[in-house]
């Protein structure tokens, strides 16, 4: 177990340099780059900058300091936000997005999975029917244009919540539903498919053999196992609410890192670009790996060594 | 059931041919023929594929119809409601947004089959050499896919779009630079099963040639495959489209995109909310019928899924 | 003997895309305390159909009774409530599986797994269920079931899970076990230990077996009495002996016919030339008339009523009617070539 995470971390160390290199070269080519020299910043971010990357060095040693800089948790500071560095607006900002995150993952991950194993019980009937359109509405319409439709139909006009912000639990109900919706689409049809396939399992024949009712089967045969594709979905759950949160935080002027992220987009701030993506990206590959941690926990055929067992 | 008028002639033998007995019972069709029969019975997919032709009809003539340029300014009349002259009405610069919603159909339905095409192209190459050859070259050329998709596709996207001149083409390669991964895993997959079945062997035993194998054997029987993931791919490109838009990198001024057009609205939602209607509104007609019709393929080419 | 199930003029059907599937036509069997009832047949001969009817694991729908009536205790299952059916699933009846593999939940400890039925239908504590269980998979003969019953389907063998499935079936001490071609998926060897494991434990316990198989030498091995299905009738039955040496159906010749013999070198093996009826429009006639080397007009169009050969054997074939013409059975079908009876 230990050995297992341990390499996993490894790996994704090797993943991180991979993704701080390319996000640096990729900086570095951009028309008006923090390292270009045809820059036009204010004199006194220019010293900044000269300090923290050390400018007039040759661009190996600039990428040597930037890596080691990232080692030492520092993304230097920002180019358009005055005394401000990277540093500072994440952590200003992220604890908005872990909660808005959080409370969509929450509703994607419940209702998704209410919905899907709604709909198997009621295979080709009409809650199956109902379920599935919900389902494929939910991922044919974009989280922006879902966001915009709420807030000018619950906040504008019926004026039951909060327009924009992010104060309170009201503030955070619209945007949450926004987020999650396309996630929990693709949930309910995961968790459907996988309900259908366990009920339709010898040993859920072999539960009802034995007299078990049908509730009892269901819940503590069917639901148990077929759950397990969705466990396997909460990465890419975690990467769609994050990109999501870009959108939906703007729409709704929440403060978080998505925001700041298609702030700094806007105004081209290159080092806040590249210290979100390098956040971003060792937040989801750190998510990666407590999600196969959670899934050999509750896959006794997974042993934690990363091979499946016999089956 | 009644015995009595049974005759004494009827206890003659009666030989069967051979063949007789050999007869299938029931009508056999072949996989495609059988396939489309499937398909046709689901309506919503056949829905989705008539909402799919007209899109392109209109997103092909639309701007022609109403008589109005998409892209000319015409500030005494900006804002307008939906009207006789403006049939969507004008946005903040107005400009017709009927004619600006067809052409940002055609920019959007383009965007988005050219970069199911290009991943189509690459995945399925990819995807092919890594299955067939197998082994180290799989291995390295999987590795390869896997560090690219280690970062999220919208990320990557966005980064690329940052540092590359906004334009059509641009967005399309950003889109494709890792857009190809999901199809190369599924091709491979495909193959890699089907390599290993008998009639692939068997076809290899009888001295088949690789190119042989590939084009009438892998290729065709993985070709279900393909074409769902293709079709659930244009959707993905579209809201990537508009997502970008979005985030002011999509397609630039005066040009006209669905996602650039919503982009637009959104700042004035609050006033002019049909503004926003028509191009969410198709953006989402649009994602619908692709998805239903993938849907519906996936259901009429997977028969262990026939219920 | 008791009779613990009586099942009379049962048909079931299927609903599906292409029509109504006539799986089960007009099955009438009885079975005994303590024997063993082999249903043979080749796949999609209505054999499976039957048993999950007796148990009511189809799910209806798409599928439907749609007449006859199972006895047990002179109570009807076909229409028991399924209140009623959970009492009777486990407690009276208990069934197992072809593919060990697949019928054990695999996210589930097998301790759990086998206390489940004592709980609900015993009243068991936890505690005592778990003993209980330690020694139903001593009882089926798991080495160290202390630790065993601890341990999930994956640690298992293959005939080590369908060892412990036969504990869980037996659990409550049912009447009747169902047995699913219990030993189709497991290898040579461990077939025969489970088929004497059954034996042995039909012995002590006095169950009632239904085996479903398509494997005659299993029949031989294990059964008192055999029906023969085809194209969901039953078209034959009797004991094991009168099935093995006095066959009077065609298709029974032909079942044994393909049953490869230890001591005949010489012959082929027989196959059964053609394929089983579509049972979405079943023949009027006899199922097997056209696959049948001796077919005649009259099993085209009606389906032969059965002809009592003994007590205990009848078969439905036009062939026993006194105008048919006399037909032997082939010679090669017998085992070591020896005919007993006429």
């Amino acid at each position: 177990m230990f050995k297992y995470i341990l390499k996993r971390v490894g790996f994704i160390f090797i993943s991180l340099f991979f993704i701080v290199t390319i996000t640096f070269f990729l900086m570095q080519a951009a028309p008006g780059g923090p390292f270009t020299s045809e820059r036009k910043v204010p004199p006194k971010i220019e010293e900044q900058l000269n300090e923290a990357y050390g400018l007039d060095e040759p661009l190996i040693i600039q990428y040597k300091d930037y890596l080691v800089n990232i080692v030492k948790w520092d993304f230097g500071p920002s180019f358009k936000q005055k005394g401000q560095s990277v540093n500072d607006i994440i952590n200003r900002s992220f604890k908005y997005s872990l909660i808005l995150g959080f409370e969509a993952i929450f509703l994607a991950l419940s209702v998704g999975v209410f919905l899907g194993v709604l709909a198997a019980l009621y295979h080709n009937k009409f809650g199956d029917y109902a379920a599935m359109i919900f389902a494929v509405l939910g991922i044919s319409v974009p989280s922006f244009i879902l966001a915009a439709v709420l807030q000018y139909t619950f906040a504008f006009k019926l004026g039951l919540f909060p327009i924009a912000k992010f104060d309170s639990f009201m503030h955070s109900i619209l945007p949450a539903v926004a987020l999650a919706t396309t996630p929990l689409a693709f949930i309910a049809r995961l968790m459907r498919a996988s309900m259908l396939e366990v009920l339709n399992s010898d040993y859920i024949k072999t539960a009802k053999a034995k007299g078990l009712s049908s509730r009892v089967t269901i819940y503590r045969h069917g639901i148990r196992n077929a759950i397990l594709p969705v466990v396997s979905y909460l990465g890419p759950l975690v990467t769609a609410i994050l990109t999501g949160s870009f959108i939906i935080e703007k729409i709704f002027a929440i403060p978080g890192l998505g925001n700041e992220f298609v702030e700094s987009i806007t105004n081209r701030d290159y080092t806040v670009i590249m210290g979100t993506t390098v956040f971003f990206s060792i937040l989801l590959l750190f998510s990666i790996l407590i999600v196969d941690i959670i899934y050999g926990l509750i896959d006794p055929r997974i042993k934690i060594t990363g091979s499946k067992g016999d089956q | 059931m009644s015995h009595s008028q049974i005759k004494e002639t009827d206890f003659e033998p009666i030989h069967y041919e051979q063949s007789d007995a050999e007869r299938i019972a029931g009508e056999s069709t072949s996989f495609w023929k059988d396939a489309w029969r499937r398909f046709k019975q689901n309506k919503l997919a056949i829905i989705g594929i008539i909402v799919i032709l007209l899109l392109t009809i209109m997103s092909l003539t639309g701007t022609m119809i109403s008589g109005q340029n998409y892209s000319d300014n015409d500030l005494l009349n900006a804002n307008q409601s939906p009207s006789l002259e403006h049939w969507f009405g004008t946005d903040h610069l107005g400009r017709d947004l009927f004619a600006r919603t067809w052409y940002g159909a055609r920019i959007s339905l383009f965007i988005g089959l050219m970069a199911a095409f290009l991943d189509l192209i690459i995945g399925v190459i990819w995807g092919t050499i890594a299955g067939y050859l197998g082994g180290r070259v799989d291995e390295y050329m999987m590795r390869i896919a896997d560090i690219l998709s280690g970062v999220p596709y919208l990320l990557v996207v966005i980064l690329l779009m940052v540092i590359m001149p906004a334009g059509l083409w641009t967005l399309i390669i950003a889109m494709t630079i890792t857009g190809w991964i999901g199809m190369a895993r599924i091709v491979r997959g495909e193959v890699l099963k089907l390599k290993a079945e008998e009639f692939v062997m068997a076809s290899r035993s009888l001295g088949a040639s690789t190119t042989r194998i590939i084009s009438k054997h892998l290729i065709p029987n993985a070709l279900g495959a393909i074409l769902v993931t293709l079709t659930l791919t244009i959707p993905t490109a579209i809201f990537t489209e508009a997502f970008l838009s979005f985030l002011g990198l999509g397609v630039p001024a005066p040009k006209a995109s669905w996602g650039t057009m919503t982009s637009d609205a959104l700042s004035s939602l609050r006033y002019y909310p049909y503004q926003l209607f028509f191009p969410a509104f198709f953006i989402c007609l649009t994602m619908l019928a692709f998805n239903v019709v993938g849907d519906g393929m996936r259901d009429a080419l997977d028969p262990k899924d026939r219920r | 003997m008791k009779k613990v199930l009586e099942v009379n003029n049962l048909s079931v059907s299927f609903q599906t895309y292409g029509g109504e599937v006539q799986a089960v036509r007009d099955v009438n069997f009885e079975l005994h305390e303590g024997e063993t009832l082999a249903i043979v047949g080749e796949s999609g001969s209505g054999k499976s159909v039957t048993v999950q009817s007796i148990m009511r694991l189809l799910s209806m729908p798409p599928a439907k009774f749609k007449s006859g009536s199972i006895l047990m205790n002179d109570e009807d299952i076909v229409t028991m409530s399924e209140a009623q059916m959970e009492k009777v699933r486990g407690q009276e009846m208990g069934m197992i599986f072809q593919d060990p593999m697949t019928s054990l939940n695999p996210t589930m400890k097998i301790g759990r797994q086998i206390t489940e039925g004592l709980i609900k239908h015993q009243g068991m504590s936890k505690k005592d269920a778990l003993e209980r269980g330690i020694e139903l998979l001593r009882l089926v003969g798991i080495p160290n079931p202390e630790s065993r019953i601890h341990q999930y389907p994956h640690e298992f063998s293959g005939g080590m899970r369908q060892r412990a499935m036969i504990a869980i079936a037996l659990s409550c001490n049912p009447k009747i076990l169902i047995a699913d071609e219990p030993t189709t998926a497991l290898d040579v060897t461990i077939q025969a230990q489970i088929l004497e494991l059954l034996r042995d434990l039909q012995q002590d316990m006095k169950t009632a077996i239904i085996l479903i198989t398509h494997d005659l030498g299993v029949v031989a091995n294990a059964a008192d009495r055999v029906a023969v299905m085809y194209g969901g009738k039953i078209v034959e039955t009797g004991t094991v002996d009168e099935i093995f040496y006095a066959p009077k159906h065609p298709y029974t010749w032909g079942l044994l016919g393909s049953m490869p013999k230890l001591n005949d070198t010489k012959k082929e093996l027989q196959s059964i030339p053609g394929t089983p009826p579509d049972l979405k429009d079943p023949p009027k006639g006899c199922p097997f008339a056209a696959r049948c080397p001796y077919a005649m007009k009259v099993c085209d169009t009606y389906m032969p009523e059965y002809q009592h050969s003994s007590d205990t054997q009848k078969t439905a074939c036009w062939l026993l009617d006194e105008r048919a013409p006399k037909v032997n059975p082939p010679e090669n079908i017998f085992v070591g070539g020896v005919k007993e009876h006429e």
